[in-house]
């Protein structure tokens, strides 16, 4: 069983297999059940997830329309995409480097390191902020010497750049690791020994082996980095149409009373979490046909 | 954690902190990224917090303000996560054992906390629970408020942690022998006979690894609870916002007791569950 802090890569259940049929159960325990799960799911997840879409389109589409064309709103989603832009490829290639070593090597330390990779989905994303401004804020470790050079970290790009890749570290390596250990390396050695190139090594053998698991990290890495509030919040300083990214528009709109507008952009949020399931859905399909 | 050791190794071993010089690019890059984003960063709360006056931060991290908002985070988050794995339980066993309408569909958004942004998470839920809300409009008759109080921050924390549970006990019950059972209930055991006995004993490590998982996301939740709470110390205040208020404040040694304080606790949970998954492991065999 593989399972994780962030939760991401459990082993999901095969789709083809057949409810048991116990020879003693009553049938009315089983719709007990059923019910008392659906009953549940409804009051915890479904009608919050529903009542998104309803409060957003209650005055019908026309206001929410009118709430995606403000400049604060318009401002928020670029920033959201362009730090998405920067975090996720960066991520992707430590991702990458960091499964190859765990996955590939033995050495002293292994563990350590794996459990060092957990520690961002541990920590909560408020000490993670909190941590970049005691090393690049004013009073901060680097603080006199960013000072001096009149470079701006804190309440600036940067700061939610590196508060991003902080909080979505492991998830390229998290779901690369299994794949990669699942593939062994036979046919790596063999193309070595045919007398390939590390590079040609990567392209023509490892990727194709790895590509859905590798995607899958970086569609999880791009949902949490476009929604990532608590970490961002600390180190932007939350300034509308400078340092808000959507997330944060939408806890302050909704601070200011704009409920319209607060829950126009949380529907934009809550269709890239759509997506992102259904994403996520499509990519553990080919990665149990691969199984099969 | 659950990586185990493969079969086949290209290199033998090789110690980590032996050659660092003479290691490949991507060795390179995973050590440097890691040191800079990561060992950076905690060493520098950690030495910030070193540099504190040891009476000076106890007196800070049991402050009355502080430990309010330890009950609020740690007791909540710990009913929260014992909730969610009775009721996450049910789910997985209704979602392996058996078939129903929408199943398929009602299985893939067990994973929507994951992939929702914790803000409009704590938007609708503080809307769907306040006073006039869908449900809360049925709650507020009967005395119950949600929205802006402990309960509403207890809400976020049911509502973030649930799938961690459910996902971490699925598996463990798809692969679970059938025959055992159904040799319990040949032998005349009744269904609550097989399930105590011989259903429940070899799930609790996975139970409890969930309901530790749940618990440590709980904990560190900040987004939805700081939007469904009313954030006022003493009530519905936890210490991630307690934090964010010292800092508001320019108050760094408070904001890095407590900080401390939140990352020491995050660390034993994660030792806690890497235990509990050996132990797991040891039942797979």
């Amino acid at each position: 069983m593989t399972s994780n802090l962030a939760g991401h890569s459990f082993n999901t259940v095969s789709p083809n297999s057949q409810p048991y049929k116990p020879a003693k159960e009553h049938a009315w325990v089983k719709f007990v059940l059923i019910g008392i799960a659906l009953a549940y799911l409804l009051l915890i997840l479904f009608i919050p997830a529903i009542n998104v879409f309803a409060q957003a389109f209650k005055e019908g589409v026309g206001p929410f329309f009118h709430n995606l064309t403000e400049p604060n709103f318009l401002h928020a989603v670029k920033l959201t995409v362009f730090i998405a832009l920067i975090v996720v490829p960066i991520n992707t290639v430590f991702g990458l480097c960091a499964a190859w070593v765990i996955a590939r090597h033995q050495f002293r330390g292994r563990t350590f390191l794996i459990s060092l990779l957990d520690i961002p989905f541990a920590v909560s994303p408020v000490v993670a902020g909190l941590m970049i401004v005691l090393l690049y804020g004013r009073n901060g470790w680097f603080g006199p010497l960013l000072g001096a050079a009149n470079i701006k970290i804190i309440f600036a790009l940067p700061a939610m750049v590196l508060a991003s890749a902080f909080i979505t570290l492991p998830f390229v390596a998290r779901e690369v690791i299994p794949v990669l250990e699942e593939a062994g390396s036979e046919q790596e050695e063999a193309a070595r020994t045919l007398g390939a190139k590390d590079i040609q090594i990567f392209w023509r053998v490892t990727l194709p082996n790895i590509r859905w698991g590798l995607l899958y990290g970086v569609i999880l890495t791009n949902a949490r980095v476009m929604g990532e509030f608590g970490a961002v919040s600390v180190v932007s300083g939350n300034i509308a149409g400078e340092t808000q990214t959507l997330p944060l528009f939408v806890e302050e709109a909704y601070k200011q009373y704009q409920t319209q507008a607060s829950f126009s952009a949380a529907v934009l949020l809550a269709g890239l979490a759509f997506v992102t399931l259904v994403l996520k859905e499509i990519l553990e399909r080919k990665t149990r046909i691969k199984d099969v | 954690m659950a990586v185990s050791a493969t079969r086949d190794q290209t290199t033998t071993s090789r110690n980590l902190f032996g050659k660092i010089g003479g290691l490949s690019w991507p060795w390179r890059i995973t050590l440097g990224y890691l040191t800079i984003m990561l060992l950076l960063p905690v060493s520098a709360l950690m030495l910030k917090a070193s540099t504190e006056n040891p009476i000076n931060f106890w007196k800070i991290a049991t402050s009355p303000i502080a430990l309010a908002t330890y009950d609020v985070t740690f007791v909540t988050s710990l009913i929260a996560a014992l909730i969610n794995g009775l009721f996450g339980f049910l789910i997985a066993w209704v979602l392996v054992r058996y078939d129903f309408p929408f199943k398929r569909i009602i299985d893939a958004a067990i994973d929507l906390p994951f992939a929702l942004p914790t803000s409009v998470a704590g938007l609708t839920l503080a809307t769907v629970y306040s006073d006039n809300g869908w449900i809360g409009s049925f709650l507020a008759p009967l005395g119950i408020k949600v929205a802006f109080t402990r309960l509403g921050v207890g809400m976020a924390m049911l509502f973030i942690s649930l799938p961690f549970i459910v996902r971490t006990l699925q598996p463990v019950l798809q692969e679970m022998e059938k025959d055992i059972e159904e040799a319990a209930w040949s032998l005349g055991a009744s269904q609550w006979q097989t399930f105590w006995r011989v259903v429940l004993p070899p799930l609790i490590p996975a139970m409890l690894t969930g309901i530790a998982l749940g618990f440590s996301r709980a904990v560190g939740e900040y987004g939805s609870v700081v939007i469904v709470a009313s954030n006022v110390p003493f009530k519905d205040l936890i210490a991630s916002v307690l934090i964010i208020q010292r800092l508001e404040q320019y108050d760094y040694s408070g904001a890095t007791v407590i900080g401390t304080v939140l990352l020491g606790i995050s660390l034993l949970i994660l030792l806690a569950i890497n235990l509990l998954q050996a132990w797991g492991r040891r039942y797979d065999l």
